[in-house]
């Protein structure tokens, strides 16, 4: 069954059919990363021997449960690729029934290979990265808590559902952020990111019980059913909502400040969770509701100016820093700005969100797992003013990051390339202002990416005295190997429009509309931008030396960028400012009125007190009087109401 | 004339009543013929046991009325119509019973006062004497108070099961007597104990006088003493209105004064003071339930019909009730005496759920009725209170329990065992969520609101909020103030008082979480048969 939006295109209901065989895979997807983080979080220091190897056996299983997963429904018809599961009811209250239930279909079978595939991966290559930690076990725990809690996201049935997962991968996010905790820096960029992400959960609860409100249930198969009937205004409502709650978990204008904080956290965190999966829930959430988005154009038109607001910003963010992992963040958050912008688009753009989503998956964490190498054999040092000429010290991580940096800046052939560019057409096609911003985020993506593989691989070398930068373990090279091959490969998904035709179950059938130009002019016009990027980044950093340290007369977009655009500056000054300021006065009336009339009523109360104990003198006769004259009042109020 | 008719006896139906006087009666040959080393123990077995196969008959009993149900065997009046078996009474005889299992416990525990019991050695020696002094050196006990203490829970299984006047009174004073005589046997500071039994003995009988003088013009109006009857010539209206508000009023002040209500309440201080702890909890605990279930019974069977013209005054008296017991709570220095303006509060509150209630038709399916309510509220409470009261013997310095307020300052500290649960017994009397209080608070207001007694739970409300406020004036006492050099210690009590504490805080939690299955149990309780 489905109805026309407002476009006239049919939206697709959320319908699933019986799980049958495809239960036991499906519940144990979730069950085994859940059951490693829970003994590694519960057995304590018994499991530190074994626990890094339980927490990657665990999501390996889990991958090779989607993989079964994804071919079982590969082999169906694409009509019968919904699954539905419900396990147990969750709560029920009133009318309102949550059952705890799992969806699977195409949207969330993509997913869950992301997930648990790249995820995977990077559990492998933290075996390497964190074998000098001795909380390494408790660091596994976490990353199986964030898996378990990542797929939940994606897998509920549910809106709660989804919350209950959002708030598992806000814990995990949170946990690992800070999980150096003994730097002051890292514990603040934990709060940070909790506390923002705290803005954006706000979003999504009353999101949910706006969701609730309306149509009287929460589930996705009873919402998508009844959305077309609903008012304008409320889905608009409903969208904004979603639309927070989006900026909030991924990192979007003007909720993006903690992104760049959160690399503090390990590399294998910033890779996973900062990069490839958590941070794209946003995304999710918005194409996993196309059926709410579909009938209101005003959220949709929200959700591309984010993106496009995000994508600029970021872009521009990774132009200035100096630190390559938030090069690399500014750089998540722009290229998270396209898929939002993209699933802004509406039908037309959903599928290539989701397409750039698993593409920038795949050279993000290849990417921020080569950093995470870098910085192994240079002493943790960040600053790529103190990097140069490692191509030679570190061969396999340069050709691996190669490989993410081609596919990044859209080199024709790479993925990065194939999904990018997708989305710009589509921009273009329904906006030319979005198009014609995102054209230019390309072409400076070209221009930080360059800056970034110049100063950090090519030049004089600028090492720290004692540094001896070597290749990393294999451990850790493997994954980045695979990773690159993806990178280099993924864009054969697109191959005779097979993710379009494959998520079209989920996100609807756009109708077919003629780009301006011929698609294959704007991919050569798309090139061509990105070219003139790397061509400037070249002719600035590689004809002449980097400095050690960061010279300090720049241009005032140089500053700005290395402030990140004033975002900390802004909150500060709009929210945190006022906000302190109201709770003093707050506490001011707090402690004037509130305290004092409650010790007022006190002190009245003890008064009559000290009265009424004077009646209490210990003596029998007075208290018989009394007794006496409660008989009396007794009788008298007996009388006054019968005979009055 | 045929002679002399013996009184039918419904054995079965009375067995509980039978079975604890019976086994009070061998308490005392006990006495007699049992050595002096070797009473302690059989006195302590002979009266859990008497107790036990009361509850044993009682649920026996319970389960073939089956009340509730619509079969017409759902009560039965026994014994040529002195008592009435039905649901209400069997529950207060169950809560009643299992409550002085718990006291039995309590007045058993020896470890305290290292080796003896916390009774006097020897109630006749005067206080400061030789004799005193000869009865503690030789370790001397009063091992009667068992006896006594069965006496009055067999006074307490009649009344509220009592079905005419005149059994009501009697069962007053069988469970009035044994409770004036263990007043006065605190081994500590015997002085206060034996004026607070004065003064409880000579109020007592006072009011006591109001009540006979209350049945005497009730029969004046009816021309009986049977509940049914009075029922009756209150429907039919025999036209000497007088009399029957006159005999409400004396019969009111009877019952009120048990209970302690305002302004009946000036003996529960003292006494609850004076006498040893153990007694107290006794008193606080199971006296409540007989004298609420008898106060239920009379006015809901006997003067349902005019209700009318005496809900009124209850409203008064609740109201007084509530607010002399939780704003003179304000400013006690004693914990024990705060507890027992805590029980006057909670008394009114109590008495706002009697004010529940209405017609069996006026009665929506599954709201709570009165009677539920208040049973509710008594279950609650009574096990709070125990507990709260086996806290207070715990707590120690050299003169015996440190009662004084200030002694309790950073328990928390001290002993955070006792302090947490003392606390969160303290937070279920002040009606917190997750507590039992919460819920029995709820109940009573409900029923009361459903009722229209709207008034009275808006003074409730408030008066839970001044409530509130000392009882978390203790928690702040002892868990944010620094602890005194010399402060009392806890010792740990035997086994024996560890269960009560045991219980009563389990309860009190568990009514709290999941009130659910009690609640549906009073739904079958049913109604007062007449």
């Amino acid at each position: 069954m489905s109805v026309l939006a407002e476009e006239g295109h049919h939206v697709p209901v959320v319908d699933p059919g019986a799980a049958g065989s495809m239960a036991l895979p499906l519940v144990l997807v979730i069950a085994l990363p859940a059951f490693g983080a829970a003994v590694l979080l519960l057995g304590g220091r018994l499991t530190d021997r074994w626990g890094h190897l339980l927490g990657c056996l665990t999501v390996a299983a889990s991958f090779v449960c989607s993989v079964i997963l994804f071919i079982t429904i590969l082999g169906r018809d694409a009509s019968d690729r919904q699954v539905g599961l419900d396990l147990w009811t969750w709560f029920s209250t009133g009318d309102w029934k949550v059952q705890f239930g799992l969806l699977y279909d195409p949207l969330s079978a993509l997913f869950l290979l992301l997930i648990t595939g790249v995820g995977g991966l990077i559990h492998v290559y933290s075996i390497g990265y964190m074998e000098h930690d001795e909380r390494r076990r408790r660091f596994f725990g976490y990353l199986n808590l964030f898996v378990a809690a990542m797929l939940m996201l994606v897998l509920a049935s549910d809106y709660v559902g989804v919350f209950l997962g959002w708030e598992g991968v806000g814990l995990a996010s949170y946990l690992l952020i800070g999980f150096w905790q003994y730097k002051p820096t890292a514990a603040a960029a934990a709060k940070k990111a909790f506390v923002i992400n705290r803005v954006g959960d706000i979003g999504l609860s009353l999101g949910v019980g706006l969701i609730f409100a309306t149509f009287g249930t929460t589930s996705f198969a009873r919402v998508s059913e009844l959305t077309s009937g609903a008012s304008g205004g409320v889905m608009t409502a409903i969208g904004l909502l979603l639309l927070l709650a989006a900026c909030g978990k991924s990192a979007q204008f003007p909720l993006q400040t903690w992104l760049l904080d959160a690399m503090e956290g390990p590399t294998p965190v910033s890779a996973l969770i900062h990069a490839a999966t958590m941070v794209t829930a946003g995304v999710y959430l918005i194409v996993r509701s196309q059926f709410i988005f579909e009938y209101t154009s005003d959220a949709r038109l929200a959700v591309a100016v984010i993106g496009t607001i995000t994508l600029l910003m970021g872009a521009w963010i990774g132009c200035a820093k100096d630190d390559i992992k938030k090069v690399l963040a500014g750089s998540t958050m722009s290229q998270i700005g396209y898929m939002v912008l993209a699933a802004g688009l509406g039908v037309a753009g959903y599928a290539f969100a989701i397409f750039h989503l698993l593409m920038h998956g795949f050279f993000k964490a290849n990417m921020f797992l080569g950093a995470g190498s870098v910085m192994h054999g240079t002493n943790d040092d960040v600053d790529m003013r103190h990097y140069g000429a490692l191509r030679k010290a570190m061969p396999v991580t340069f050709l691996t990051f190669t490989m993410g940096y081609l596919a990044i800046i859209g080199f024709p052939g790479f993925d990065g390339f194939w999904s990018k560019d997708k989305i710009i057409e589509v921009a273009l096609t329904q906006n030319v202002w979005l198009g014609l911003c995102a054209l230019f985020g390309a072409g400076v993506t070209g221009f930080y990416m360059t800056r970034l593989m110049l100063m950090t691989f090519f030049g004089k070398s600028r090492w720290e005295d004692g540094v001896h930068p070597h290749e990393s373990p294999k451990v850790m090279t493997i994954p980045l190997m695979v990773l690159a091959a993806l990178s280099l490969l993924g864009g054969l998904l697109l191959l005779n429009d097979w993710i379009v035709d494959f998520l079209s179950p989920v996100t609807g059938v756009a109708p077919h509309e003629e780009p301006p130009l011929p698609a294959v002019v704007l991919s050569v016009i798309a090139v061509l931008v990105v070219a003139v990027g790397v061509a400037i980044a070249w002719m600035v950093f590689s004809r002449r030396d980097v400095p050690r340290t960061a010279p300090t007369k720049v241009s005032v977009f140089t500053t700005a960028g290395r402030n990140e655009l004033y975002g900390d500056a802004f909150n500060d000054a709009i929210i945190v400012g006022p906000g302190k300021r109201f709770n003093v006065g707050l506490a001011a009336f707090d402690n004037g009125f509130v305290d004092g009339g409650a010790m007022g009523t006190a002190s009245a109360f003890r008064g009559l007190s000290g009265r009424l104990r004077l009646a209490q003198n210990g003596f029998v006769r007075s208290y018989a009087l009394g007794l006496l004259g409660g008989a009396a009042l007794v009788l008298l109020a007996l009388l006054v109401v019968n005979l009055g | 004339m045929n002679g002399f008719d013996a009184p039918k006896i419904e054995y079965f139906q009375v067995s509980p009543i039978l079975i604890v006087l019976g086994v009070a009666v061998l308490g005392v040959l006990v006495e007699a013929f049992v050595p002096r080393r070797r009473r302690y123990g059989v006195q302590v077995v002979l009266a859990l046991l008497g107790l036990l196969a009361a509850i044993v008959t009682s649920v026996m009993v319970f389960l073939d009325l089956n009340p509730g149900s619509d079969s017409p065997k759902s009560g039965k009046v026994v014994a040529e119509g002195a008592l009435a078996v039905d649901g209400p009474a069997l529950f207060c005889w169950l809560l009643i019973l299992v409550l002085a299992v718990l006291s039995v416990l309590l007045f058993a525990e020896r470890h305290l006062e290292g080796g003896v019991l916390s009774f006097a050695g020897q109630a006749a020696a005067l206080p400061g004497t030789e004799a005193e002094r000869e009865a503690s050196t030789r370790g001397l006990e009063h091992t009667e108070v068992f006896p006594l203490m069965l006496f009055a829970v067999g006074g307490m299984l009649m009344f509220p099961a009592s079905n005419d006047l005149l059994t009501m009174f009697v069962a007053l004073e069988v469970l009035s007597l044994p409770l004036y005589l263990l007043c006065g046997l605190a081994r500590r500071r015997r002085l206060l104990s034996q004026e607070a039994a004065m003064k409880y003995f000579l109020l007592g009988a006072f009011s006591s006088g109001f009540f006979v003088y209350g049945i005497a013009l009730v029969y004046g109006y009816a021309g009986s003493m049977g509940f049914a009857e009075i029922a009756q010539a209150v429907v039919s209206s025999t036209g000497s209105e007088g009399l029957l508000l006159g005999g409400i009023a004396m019969l009111s002040v009877g019952l009120l004064f048990k209970i302690g209500a305002a302004p009946f309440h000036a003996w529960t201080p003292d006494v609850y003071q004076g006498a040893p702890t153990a007694v107290t909890a006794f008193m606080a605990a199971a006296t409540k339930v007989a004298a609420f279930g008898a106060l239920l019974r009379l006015f809901y069977v006997a003067f349902g019909a005019n209700r009318t013209d005496w809900t009124p005054m209850i409203w008064v008296v609740a109201i007084l009730t509530m607010v002399v017991g939780s704003v003179l709570a304000l400013t006690q220095t004693d914990i024990k005496r705060m507890l027992a303006y805590s029980s006057i509060a909670h008394a009114g509150f109590i008495l706002t759920g009697f004010l529940g209630i209405r017609s069996l038709n006026e009665v929506a399916g599954g709201s709570l009725t009165g009677v539920s309510a208040v049973l509710f509220y008594l279950t609650t409470y009574g096990f709070t209170t125990l507990a709260a009261f086996a806290l207070v013997t715990v707590v120690r310095d050299a003169g015996g329990e440190a009662t004084h307020l200030s002694r309790w300052q950073g328990l928390g500290k001290e002993s955070p065992l006792v302090a947490g649960l003392f606390a969160f017994l303290l937070l279920a009397m002040a009606g917190i969520p997750l507590t039992s209080g919460f819920t029995g608070k709820w109940a009573v207001f409900a029923a009361a609101m459903s009722a229209g007694a709207w008034p009275v739970v808006v003074v409730a409300v408030l008066m839970s909020a001044v409530a509130a406020y000392f009882y978390v004036r203790v928690i702040v006492l002892m868990f944010f103030a620094e602890p005194i050099g010399e402060g009392p210690s806890v010792t740990t009590p035997s086994v024996l008082t560890g269960t009560v504490i045991a219980v009563g805080v389990a309860v009190t939690l568990l009514l709290g979480l999941v009130p659910g299955a009690l609640i549906d149990l009073l739904g079958r309780v049913g109604v007062f048969i007449r």
